[in-house]
């Protein structure tokens, strides 16, 4: 519509989507090869290391390699989410940097990091500042369990399950945190919000995991999948397919109780923006707010690839396994989180606990019941 | 390297649940005290963890973090920011309280001191769960129940004081 680009602007898009595709493409192979790798880099430690001393570089490297992916994902979902939001509404979304808008999430990237701190006055400082941080940790602690293949996985708790229902409790104190800190009553309402939502579905989620760890006999992620292999066409012992289809009961719940942890539509009253401005990060500007929004996004995939675990076989597959089986998998669920945002309205508050108390609840324990019955019976 | 690294570790979790607690019970500003909760909740399922005792780990985190320690902060917050209470603790009366708390102090030390604590030989670290399982629902089956019924007690209990009155 008129609007001439400056031509250096061109240039350098030009020059830089055809990297960022080609190097996405290359991220899935790299993801595809990930276990001869590990391999490798595992018979190397060993050889040249202490057991000790490796078994602390593999873990390192291994956290390492999490936290890069775990980092670059959002920047990848950012883009996918705002192309399935237009396409759903039939607009084309972001279009002009890049091929197709792909760069997007970079230069959005680089004017967060280049945006002013905004601390507000009143604001307690300290806890204003730590709240980003103490959310980010609770998203990212949760991917140390998730497994990528066989011996593929940071650690390999034996209480996996239990962890991961711990460890993603630190969210939600960082989102009352935020709240609090902000000296904001919108803020304030959307951390209150948010930590009333997660208290209370956190509940009809361990009744659910718990559900699942009946049937399989162990808290470890990768016994779960272990559990699930074999079968015709190597799919049919996936959970969602056992239990006389009451496992797909669970399976549902288990996705709404993901898409109300992780704050998201229909769920997203803690950030409504129809009512509390942005909710619990009204205040943060910058890369305070991106620490936020990677958080969300990360939360998002890890409860997409929880839920693959504990229901779709993990990384197992009728034709091929591995991690990119997974990834893809777990890309899939997050496409319906997407698909749903933009397609449901949002809860009001009590028709959200009536949902969760009324509802779930009742359902997760039917669920639980009958796959302990099960199990009693089988052994 | 072996114990070098345990060492640190403890250490530095020491030093944080101490610091910690001290500002949970001397910090002015009550939702900084109990968001400092945080903290020596988190180094006990450090220590837990040390210990070889990994479910305990996890169930401190879950029960300790993400239960009671929102609802704290939960609370607090709803009496601080919207009923616009001052929320400042005070101290008052420090003879009596230091001679209590070395009162408690000396007894506990005692206590640690004179006991002839049984050594056992090291047990291997290995998963705790199906033995915590196990036990639970065989030798203390009685009390796991009765704790189970508590907890429905005051679930209803709550559910019944927060209920909508449609016939007053």
């Amino acid at each position: 519509m008129g609007l001439k680009r400056p031509d250096l602007e061109t240039k350098i898009s030009n020059l830089l989507s055809p990297l960022v595709v080609a190097g996405a493409g290359g991220a899935l192979v790299l993801i595809a090869l990930v276990p001869q790798l590990a391999a490798l880099i595992r018979e190397q430690l060993q050889a040249n290391l202490s057991p000790t001393a490796a078994a602390v570089a593999a873990s390192a490297i291994g956290v390492g390699a999490t936290v890069f992916l775990v980092g670059q994902l959002p920047v990848f979902l950012i883009w996918f989410e705002r192309k399935v939001a237009a396409h759903i509404q039939d607009r084309l979304g972001p279009m002009r940097v890049g091929w197709h808008g792909v760069l997007q999430s970079f230069a959005d990237g680089i004017k967060l990091v280049f945006k002013e701190d905004i601390i507000v006055n009143g604001a307690d400082r300290f806890l204003f500042k730590l709240a980003p941080f103490l959310v980010l940790m609770g998203a990212f602690s949760a991917f140390a369990v998730l497994p990528w293949h066989t011996g593929l996985v940071v650690s390999d708790l034996n209480i996996g399950l239990l962890y991961v229902v711990a460890i993603t409790s630190l969210g939600s104190i960082g989102l009352l945190m935020a709240g609090w800190a902000s000296n904001n009553k919108y803020a304030l309402y959307g951390g209150m919000r948010s930590a009333a939502q997660m208290v209370s579905y956190e509940i009809p989620t361990a009744i659910v995991i718990l559900s699942v760890v009946v049937q399989v006999g162990s808290l470890n992620l990768q016994d779960v999948i272990s559990a699930q292999l074999g079968g015709f066409g190597n799919f049919a012992n996936w959970h969602i397919f056992r239990l006389y289809g009451l496992n797909v009961i669970g399976f549902v719940l288990f996705f709404i109780c993901g898409l109300a942890e992780t704050n998201r539509s229909p769920f997203d009253i803690p950030e409504a923006e129809s009512e509390l401005v942005a909710g619990f990060h009204t205040e943060y500007s910058g890369i305070r707010f991106g620490l936020f929004f990677l958080a969300e996004y990360g939360a998002m995939f890890f409860v997409a690839g929880l839920t693959v675990v504990l229901y779709l076989g993990g990384w197992s597959g009728p034709f091929f396994e591995g991690p990119l089986v997974f990834f893809i998998k777990t890309l899939a669920l997050v496409f319906v989180q997407m698909w749903l945002r933009w397609t449901l309205p949002r809860l009001r508050v009590d028709q959200l606990m009536a949902l969760c108390w009324k509802y779930v609840i009742p359902f997760a324990f039917l669920v639980l019941l009958v796959a302990a019955l099960a199990s009693a019976g089988a052994s | 390297m072996e114990t070098l690294g345990p060492q640190i570790i403890f250490w530095a979790f020491a030093a944080l649940m101490l610091g910690s607690a001290f500002i949970v019970v001397h910090g002015k500003n009550l939702v900084r005290s109990a968001f400092s909760l945080l903290a020596t909740f988190f180094s006990a399922a450090v220590f837990y963890v040390m210990l070889g005792a990994d479910f305990l780990a996890g169930v401190q985190l879950l029960v300790y973090v993400g239960g009671i320690l929102t609802l704290l902060v939960f609370g607090v917050m709803l009496t601080n920011r919207i009923y616009n209470l001052n929320l400042e603790t005070q101290t008052f009366q420090v003879l009596p309280g230091a001679l209590v708390s070395l009162a408690v102090f000396v007894i506990l030390t005692t206590v640690v001191v004179r006991t002839p604590w049984s050594q056992s030989a090291l047990i291997e670290d290995g998963p705790t769960t199906p033995i915590i399982g196990r036990a639970l629902m065989t030798e203390y089956v009685l009390p796991f129940e009765i704790a189970s019924v508590l907890l429905l007690v005051a679930l209803l209990g709550a559910a019944m004081l927060v209920r909508r009155r449609t016939d007053l």
